[in-house]
Parts: C-alpha cells; sequence; structure tokens
C-alpha cells in the first residue's frame, strides 16, 4: 500500500517548498481563472482571454527589459490591451475579434522588439522561454499576498456584475433596454479579466494561463446550462487538473527521457482536453437521449430519429 | 540591401505577403482570427517535435497545422467555436513545451520560430515556399464564389446548396497550408500579424470584394517590405515593424471612416452614408459599425 502511494506520491512531494508554493498559487490562480472563464466562454471572448495573456507577455518582456517586477508589466499591459480592444471593437462579434486581433498583432511585435533587445543585452536566451512558457516551480512566496489582493479584486468584479454580465450575454439589446450600460460593463469585464490573465501568465505561464481560463469553463458549460452551477463545475475541474497536473509534473521526473521532469503545462493541457472531450460526450449523449424522448413522446414511435437533435444543436451553438 | 541572403528574404517575404493578403482577407470576412492565431502556433508546436526526432520541420508544421485545423473544424460543430479553438491551441503549445523540454535545442531556435528568421532564408526554403504559396492560392481560387457567399451570408449560401460546414473545413485547410508555407521563414506571430492587419484595413476602404482582396493584397506588400527595410537598417525584428504597422494601417483606416461617415452625414443629413453596390455591404458594417 505503502509502496503504491510512494509510486503515486513520490516521496519529498509534500516536503518540497516549491511544490507546496505551486500547489497554493497555482490552485488559486486556476480557481479565479474558472471562475472567470465562464463568463469568458459564455460571452464567446476565449479569444480577448487569450490575447491578453499574449499582451501580457510583452509587458513581462518590457519588465524585464527594465529589471522590474514581471507581474506589473504583465498587469499594466494587459489592462491597456483591454482598454485598447474596447476602444477599436464594435458590439459584433466579427468586429470584437477584429480589434482583438489588431491589438494582439500589435503587442506580439512590440514582443519580439523587447525580448530581442533584452537578449541582446545580457544574452539570456532563457528568458524567453522561461516568460512565454511559464514555470509554476519558481514562483516565490514572498509575492502570495499581492496574489491574494489581486485574485480578490478579479473576482469580486465579476461577483459585482453578475447579472449585468449574463444578460448582456445573452441579448445586448435586452440588456440596453433594461438600462445595463453594456460598454461599462463589457469594459469592466475585460479588466477583470486581465487582472485575472495576467496572475496566471505570470505564475503558470501564458499556454497555462488560455487552459485554465477556458478549458473548466468550456467544461462546464457542456455539463450544465446554469451559470451558478457552470461557475462551480468550472472552479472544480480547474483546481483538479492543476493539482494533477503538479503532481504529475513532480513523478515525471523519474520517467524517460530520466532526469529532466516534463513541463506542468503539458499535463494540465492534456487533463484540460480530455475533461473537456469527457464532457462534450456527456452532453452529447445527454442531449441525444433527451431528444430521442422527446421524439418518442411526440409521435409515438421508439426513439429511431437520433440524428435529428445533433442537428439542432449544431444550428443552436452557431 | 538587396544582395546575396538579402535576395531570399525579399522573395519569400513577398510570396508570403501576398498568400497572407488573400488568406487574410477571408480570415477578417469570417470573424476567424483567432484560428489565424491559434494553427501558426500549433504548427510551432509541430516543427518542435519534428526537430526533436530529426525529422524535417517543415513536415511537422505541416502535420500539425492540419491537425489542430481540422480538430477545430471538427469539435467547432458542437462546443463554442472560440472556446474549442483555444482549447486547440493550447494543447498544440503544451505539446509543444512537452518536445522543448525533451530536446538541447537552443533557445534562439524556438525564438526563430516564433517570430521568424526572414533574413537568413535559404534557397531550398524559397522553392518549399513557393511550391506550397502556389498551392493555396489556387485552392483559394477554386473555393472562391462559395467560400465568399458562406462566409458573408452564411444562411443564402445555405439555402443554394453550398455546405458551410465544407467550406468551413476547407477555410481551415487553407490556413494550415498558409501557415506551413509562412512558418518556417517568417514566424509564427508574424504570419498572424500580417493576416489580420491588412485585411482589416482593405475592409475601411472598399466594400466590393475583389477590390478589398487586391487591397489586402497591396497593403500587405507594403507593411512587409516597409518592414524588411526597416528591419535592415536598424536590425531590430521584423515582426516588431509587421505587428505595429498592421495597427497603424487598421487605425489609418478607422480614422478614414469616420471622416468619410462624418461628410456624408454633412452632406445629406440623415447620418446614413450611402453604400456601393453591396455584396459585402452587411459584412463589412461588422467590422466598422460604431455602437
Amino acid at each position: 500500500m505503502t509502496a503504491v502511494l510512494n509510486g503515486i506520491f513520490e516521496p519529498g512531494l509534500f516536503t518540497s517548498e516549491p511544490v507546496r508554493v505551486a500547489v497554493v498559487v497555482g490552485g488559486a490562480v486556476a480557481l479565479v481563472s474558472a471562475v472567470v472563464g465562464v463568463f469568458t466562454v459564455i460571452r464567446g471572448q476565449s479569444f480577448a482571454g487569450h490575447s491578453l495573456g499574449d499582451l501580457g507577455t510583452t509587458g513581462g518582456s518590457a519588465a524585464f527589459l527594465v529589471g522590474a517586477n514581471p507581474l506589473w508589466g504583465f498587469i499594466t499591459f494587459a489592462i491597456i490591451g483591454a482598454g485598447a480592444m474596447e476602444l477599436f471593437g464594435s458590439r459584433r462579434p466579427r468586429g470584437r475579434d477584429m480589434a482583438t486581433g489588431i491589438v494582439l498583432g500589435a503587442g506580439l511585435g512590440i514582443a519580439a522588439l523587447f525580448l530581442y533587445l533584452g537578449t541582446t543585452q545580457d544574452n539570456t536566451t532563457g528568458a524567453t522561454i522561461t516568460i512565454l512558457f511559464g514555470s509554476m516551480f519558481v514562483l516565490r512566496a514572498s509575492m502570495i499576498p499581492v496574489f491574494a489582493v489581486l485574485s480578490v479584486l478579479a473576482l469580486a468584479i465579476v461577483a459585482l456584475l453578475y447579472r449585468p454580465l449574463l444578460l448582456s450575454a445573452v441579448s445586448q439589446d435586452v440588456a440596453s433596454a433594461r438600462g445595463v450600460p453594456v460598454r461599462t460593463v463589457g469594459l469592466l469585464y475585460l479588466l477583470a479579466m486581465a487582472v485575472a490573465v495576467s496572475l496566471s501568465c505570470v505564475t503558470i505561464g501564458a499556454i497555462l494561463s488560455t487552459a485554465v481560463l477556458i478549458g473548466p469553463a468550456a467544461a462546464a458549460l457542456r455539463l450544465t446550462k446554469r451559470p451558478g452551477l457552470a461557475i462551480a463545475w468550472a472552479a472544480v475541474i480547474g483546481l483538479g487538473v492543476t493539482w494533477i497536473g503538479i503532481l504529475l509534473a513532480y513523478d515525471s521526473y523519474y520517467w524517460p527521457p530520466t532526469g529532466r521532469g516534463w513541463p506542468v503545462s503539458f499535463f494540465v493541457v492534456a487533463l484540460v482536453l480530455v475533461v473537456y472531450l469527457l464532457s462534450d460526450f456527456a452532453s452529447h449523449r445527454q442531449a441525444r437521449r433527451a431528444g430521442a424522448q422527446a421524439m418518442a413522446a411526440r409521435k409515438g414511435l421508439g426513439g429511431a430519429a437520433g440524428g435529428q437533435p445533433e442537428g439542432i444543436r449544431a444550428r443552436g451553438a452557431r | 540591401m538587396f544582395s546575396g541572403i538579402m535576395a531570399n528574404a525579399w522573395i519569400v517575404a513577398t510570396m508570403v505577403a501576398v498568400v497572407a493578403g488573400v488568406v487574410g482577407f477571408f480570415t477578417v470576412l469570417r470573424g476567424s482570427a483567432f484560428v489565424a492565431h491559434a494553427v501558426p502556433q500549433a504548427g510551432f508546436a509541430g516543427a518542435a517535435g519534428a526537430s526533436l526526432i530529426g525529422a524535417s520541420t517543415l513536415a511537422g508544421l505541416g502535420i500539425f497545422a492540419v491537425i489542430s485545423a481540422l480538430s477545430i473544424g471538427f469539435l467547432g460543430k458542437r462546443g463554442r467555436h472560440d472556446a474549442v479553438t483555444a482549447l486547440a491551441l493550447v494543447f498544440m503549445l503544451g505539446l509543444g513545451a512537452l518536445f522543448l523540454s525533451w530536446s538541447d535545442q537552443y533557445a534562439s531556435a524556438i525564438y526563430a520560430l516564433l517570430f521568424g528568421e526572414v533574413l537568413g532564408v535559404s534557397s531550398n526554403q524559397v522553392l518549399a515556399t513557393a511550391g506550397l504559396g502556389v498551392v493555396s492560392l489556387l485552392a483559394v481560387a477554386t473555393l472562391y464564389r462559395p467560400l465568399l457567399l458562406a462566409s458573408v451570408m452564411p444562411e443564402v449560401a445555405q439555402a443554394r446548396g453550398v455546405g458551410t460546414r465544407r467550406m468551413e473545413m476547407g477555410f481551415l485547410i487553407v490556413v494550415a497550408l498558409a501557415t506551413t508555407m509562412s512558418v518556417p521563414v517568417v514566424g509564427a506571430l508574424l504570419m498572424f500579424s500580417l493576416m489580420i492587419g491588412a485585411p482589416g484595413t482593405a475592409r475601411s476602404f472598399t466594400d466590393r470584394p475583389l477590390g478589398a482582396l487586391g487591397l489586402s493584397i497591396g497593403l500587405s506588400l507594403t507593411i512587409v517590405w516597409i518592414a524588411i527595410a526597416a528591419s535592415y537598417e536598424t536590425d531590430w525584428p521584423v515582426g516588431f515593424f509587421v505587428g505595429v504597422l498592421g495597427a497603424v494601417f487598421f487605425v489609418a483606416g478607422r480614422g478614414w471612416v469616420a471622416w468619410q461617415r462624418s461628410g456624408a452625414a454633412r452632406q445629406d443629413g440623415d447620418g446614413h452614408p450611402a453604400t456601393g453596390p453591396v455584396p459585402l455591404a452587411t459584412a463589412k458594417g461588422t467590422s466598422v459599425e460604431p455602437t
């Protein structure tokens, strides 16, 4: 029994300081991202969420260049990016998509410049990789209070805007008719997302940032259509994938090629994808069964028309 | 500036700009900027994997780009398109991170894959780029009319028997092809900037599809040429100039629209500028309509 446990939880896992910090900070960040992410997915702003992370990366490289704390670089640039997206964007999805793309393109270009200037100055190309991919095991415990305050801030904005956010996600026209300031709500939400994404980017890297923002939320929304329940599901999934990811990454130190350790980001994204596919499969089966039952009830036939609900769902998803 | 290695850079960049202008036109029309961002980055993971096992980078890139494009298309059928794109993107990047952690590649090689190395293009690469570029242009030419219809008015396209799903898949594969062609020479990030900046700007100036397409190619060429010249002079990365020029042009285009609109409003007093012959008018509004 102990042998099995030792096989799963490699010795030293619970006493290692970096692992403990990674579990606490990674878990907190995943939790915040998952909650914020539910609205990102409902509002169809995954691209913006991902772009804010990449823009944060630009800020991170700027901070690296001037020798400042990367976190402030990430947050400043993500907030500027959020503002620019809102400024160029229009209410329609394609206009928003375009604005996000332009801001992201400019941001990436500037990141290229900063990284180039930074690396020619001190010849440390490794920084590029750390900034882009992040590493959960390089967190410092002294940053935890700052992270906590910012996480609470992001969650508070989302909690305050809960109803108007959902309403304007469903129908902007209805929301404006009811007196919701749609643009202000949109901008505030982008800002909350910018803070959440910067936090996750600086701790777990740009890849994982998008993964924990979108993955758990998208999976949760396949499981349930009720926003409150989806938030709970997303939080559970987000925490689960992050912690299991950390555990596997720690274990993988003894996997081939030996002595390297596989990146945490790989495990987390793989888990996220698996969870999403499973929940997608579950929701699909459920829908098919419900559809078949409805058919049978209406027509008095057996559930022979399995293909029908799929067509309806596909159209409804557009 | 135009001799030796630089000659290759100019040729390759010109080809990439033309393809980016054409493919980007449809990307912007369909609101698929995220896909245009995700597929090249997925290709980057493939390139990292290929270099790990010592295979051709181009093959790895192509295979991963096509796989990610197809899985986005396939999963997007049911879930939200953007969320699925994000998932495919992060999974591919995660794979890339895994491959990189295994390999002993220098970080600078990775930097080149992301940000491009247009100033160090070999003659072999020129041939490969040209071949793939021709294929993607041919694919777009074949799909042109149905793809245009399916992008602007999906309902009408469906009513006329154009399979919007098939067009979606076709478009995704074209993006994957264009990616494979361009990433080894210009990098994953620069390709994205090109595919969005120039076509996005072009849409501000004209409503006619062919006009916008031509303008998109022209702007894309302008951006690339200025960027290479500036990069040659300053030694700064090409990607910086492409990204920033794209944004500057886009803002200029939006300014032009706003100026025209206010002029038209003054002229006929009802605030609605007369729209052109139309087919694209509905779609155009999507990017320029103020709220």
